[in-house]
């Protein structure tokens, strides 16, 4: 089964929103679900949250970053190319669709997106529109060149704001400072709080949270192959539980999560996959036979 | 008399070549050796060889033709029952089924069903002979969750009875256990399971990869929406088990599941496949069943000194009797009596070592086997940096978890009978799914009971409506 690319659009240098062809995934695609997608016969299972999803078109939006080999390979496709393997919605919807929705409206929720993190956390903003729901959300990222889905999440936001850890636009200063500032100069009060984005932010944003008093949502990416429950790369520790991100996640309380060790898992392949990207970077000119390196340095 | 000779030696890699290929490790029978090897045969009037094959195939039938050097005739005989001979002539655990039956079994040697079942498969695929005997398409659709043994062996009965069956595969490729699980030097992947689910095909199953039921569709939407008339759940044991100690969550324990992917169905041992695999110098895998085995020897494959641990002794091991002489012959170290505590870790959050106690067999306990207890102050360190967890699965809650009204017991396993109905009408289950962790063809057997089960559903609820209208 093979699944088309109906549109591509670079982001920033290095992040790229995809449209693609999957008529039953868009179709059982909820907020807060993640999809895996294989661009040929030896590529790897990239897992990848959903940034939207369009259940007439049957088509699911998205969006990554060029991290390692095989998001850059997946970057070098284009409008009418096929991806080989697309498969999802895996993972469980975000907690609040489950949730009454008169409840939801006294609650005083914020999104805070992390980076690339605007991509997964858009469908949630744009389900609570789409029930008249209002939330805020926070944008930050390092300078304004690497803020997406400005626009969207504009549109689909009660508040939208936005910082940058160079100043370059908006708040100036890392999203953390800026959650603290909404709460404790501005008189903004919160009852929960969903953060998406690098693990390294979530960690401290959910250090921040617990300071602050806000109950906290996290959506982690760690590594996985299978996605299904079968492989148990993706295990983390939750309340000193071992969970799996894939099927009881991704997202957990963030004030539970041992972010530490999450980190360090993330890292397992770091080295293997520096030479993998020297290889997608090099292309030809990085030959096998010739040196004796098998490929690898 | 061939008989007193003993069985013929199947031809094997020779140890010291295999332990750094991933080829495969038996070579099998020529055919002057299955011929000789089959005239061993009795062709007991009442054969308890079939009685122990959970597919009942007629053994001594196609034993019978092999004699006469009429190969056709032998596939032809197991095609009957059987959709997957290739496979099972190389997995099935034979000396606790059909051979173990054997009149043989303890004088000479049981005739050696599997390495004749493997030539005759073998020799078929070779030959192209045309297995495919099907009755006219009904028009009728029937739904398979999962492309192990258990579905593809209810797939082919359901199709050789006319329906329109497809499969709904999660991963990217078909096959199940037998993709991602059993190695490629076990069974290999294109020639053999590959070419055994090719034959599926011919039979007008249509297989859709990609599919999650459960989550990209749930049961009661291919009942309801997609109008399928009955489903077959064979989704397998997919969850792994941890021992919940120490260090668990270091980088470097993996479960057998996930090393055994990345291997198999990822083939992260190829150059040219971007899926990375991780491992050290030294490796231990915990457990002592055939997954077991297969996880140690894929490691020694990878160049790395491997170890089993296992708590109980050698004789305990569930693992084959021919898989434990395998891994032996090519090196894998046996630390049985041996049970890992915790699992230390580095600086950097990887492996460096895994804290064992030596253990001692005392009274049996609920499984009649006896209990391992830990010898006080037998405490040690064993030198590796990577462990394997091979401790067993559990059935994954994604079916049941989304299906209204389908029954589970304190396992997570589906509640069926043997027929494989479950309590929710239409929806049928076997396998893994059902019992847990067992064996590829116990699971084909369960598939093709309730390909029966399914058959008798369709046609009687048809006589139903036509008895309604008329």
């Amino acid at each position: 089964m093979n699944n088309k690319i109906v549109k591509k659009v670079q982001l920033t240098d290095n992040i790229y929103l995809m449209d693609i062809e999957a008529p039953r995934v868009a179709k059982a695609s909820k907020p807060g679900q993640f999809i895996i997608v294989k661009n040929d016969e030896k590529g790897e299972r990239i897992p990848l949250t959903i940034a939207d999803y369009n259940k007439e078109k049957g088509t699911v939006s998205i969006v990554f970053q060029t991290v390692g080999a095989s998001t850059k390979e997946l970057a070098l496709l284009n409008e009418g190319d096929y991806v080989m393997d697309f498969v999802g919605p895996l993972g469980q919807p975000s907690e609040f669709i489950e949730e009454n929705i008169e409840e939801l409206k006294n609650k005083n929720i914020i999104f805070i997106a992390g980076g690339v993190g605007s991509a997964p956390v858009y469908p949630q903003v744009k389900w609570f529109k789409e029930n008249n729901l209002d939330v805020d959300v926070i944008i930050g990222a390092r300078n304004k060149e690497l803020i997406i889905l400005e626009e969207e999440m504009r549109a689909a936001a009660k508040n939208l704001y936005i910082s940058t850890d160079d100043g370059s636009y908006g708040f100036d200063g890392r999203v953390t400072d800026l959650l603290k500032d909404l709460v404790q100069n501005q008189g903004k009060n919160y009852d929960h709080a969903i953060v998406i984005g690098p693990m390294i932010m979530m960690k401290f944003m959910s250090m921040m949270t617990k300071e602050l008093n806000i109950p906290t949502t996290v959506s982690l990416n760690p590594i996985m192959v299978d996605g299904t429950g079968m492989c148990g790369a993706c295990r983390v520790s939750v309340g000193n539980k071992i969970k799996f991100a894939c099927v009881d996640g991704p997202e957990f309380d963030a004030h539970l999560v041992d972010f530490d060790e999450a980190m360090r898992r993330q890292n397992m392949y770091k080295t293997q996959e520096g030479r993998a990207i020297l290889k997608v970077e090099e292309g030809d000119t990085h030959h096998h036979a010739k040196c004796g390196c098998g490929g690898n340095i | 008399m061939a008989n007193k000779m003993g069985r013929v030696p199947a031809r094997e890699q020779e140890a010291g070549v295999r332990k750094s290929n991933f080829d495969e490790v038996c070579l099998g029978y020529t055919l002057e050796d299955a011929v000789v090897e089959a005239k061993r045969c009795l062709g007991c009037k009442k054969p308890q060889c079939v009685a122990g094959c959970p597919v009942g195939i007629d053994i001594p039938g196609f034993i019978e033709e092999l004699k006469k050097e009429n190969i056709e005739g032998a596939a032809k005989v197991i095609a009957e029952s059987s959709s997957l001979p290739a496979v099972c002539g190389r997995v099935c655990p034979q000396e606790n089924q059909c051979e173990g039956k054997c009149v043989f079994a303890r004088k000479a040697g049981a005739i050696a069903i599997g390495k004749l079942e493997k030539f005759v498969a073998d020799y078929s695929r070779e030959n192209n002979i045309d297995l495919t005997k099907t009755e006219p398409k009904n028009g009728r659709k029937v739904a398979v969750v999962g492309s192990g043994p258990a579905g593809l062996a209810c797939a082919g009965e359901l199709a050789k009875r006319g329906y329109n069956v497809t499969i709904f595969e999660a991963m990217h490729e078909a096959g199940g256990v037998l993709t991602y699980g059993i190695p490629e030097f076990r069974l290999p992947k294109k020639e053999i399971v590959q070419a055994e689910i090719d034959n599926i095909k011919k039979l007008g199953v249509e297989i859709e990869t990609n599919v999650i039921i459960g989550r990209t569709i749930t049961i009661d939407e291919l009942l309801e929406e997609e109008k399928f008339e009955a489903v077959f759940i064979g989704s397998g044991a997919g969850l792994p088990k941890f021992m919940g100690i120490n260090g668990e969550n270091a980088n470097g324990v993996f479960s057998a599941n996930e090393f055994l992917t990345r291997v198999n169905l990822m083939k992260a041992y190829k150059e040219d496949y971007a899926t990375p695999i991780r491992l050290g110098k030294s490796v231990a895998v915990v457990g002592g069943g055939n997954v077991a085995m297969d996880a140690a020897r894929t490691a020694l494959r990878l160049g790395s000194e491997t170890h089993i641990v296992y708590r109980r002794s050698d004789a305990e091991l569930p693992a084959r009797a021919e898989e434990i002489h395998h891994a032996r012959e090519e090196g894998v170290i046996f630390d049985t009596l041996t049970n890992p505590t915790e699992i230390l870790v580095d600086e950097n959050g990887d492996v460096k070592g895994m804290i064992c106690v030596k253990m001692e067999l005392g009274e049996p306990d609920a499984s009649g086997r006896r209990r391992p207890i830990v010898v006080e102050g037998s405490e040690f360190v064993l030198e590796v940096d990577t462990v394997i967890m091979s401790l067993g699965t559990n059935p994954n809650p994604l079916i049941t978890s989304t299906t209204d009204g389908l029954d589970t017991n304190k396992w997570e396993c589906i509640v069926a009978n043997e027929h494989g109905c479950t309590s929710k009408e239409g929806v049928y289950a076997g396998g893994d799914a059902v019992t847990g962790a067992a064996t590829v063809i116990s699971a084909m057997g369960a598939g093709k009971s309730a390909a029966a089960a399914i058959d008798e559903y369709i046609k009687e609820k048809a006589n139903q409506k036509e008895t309604h209208y008329a």
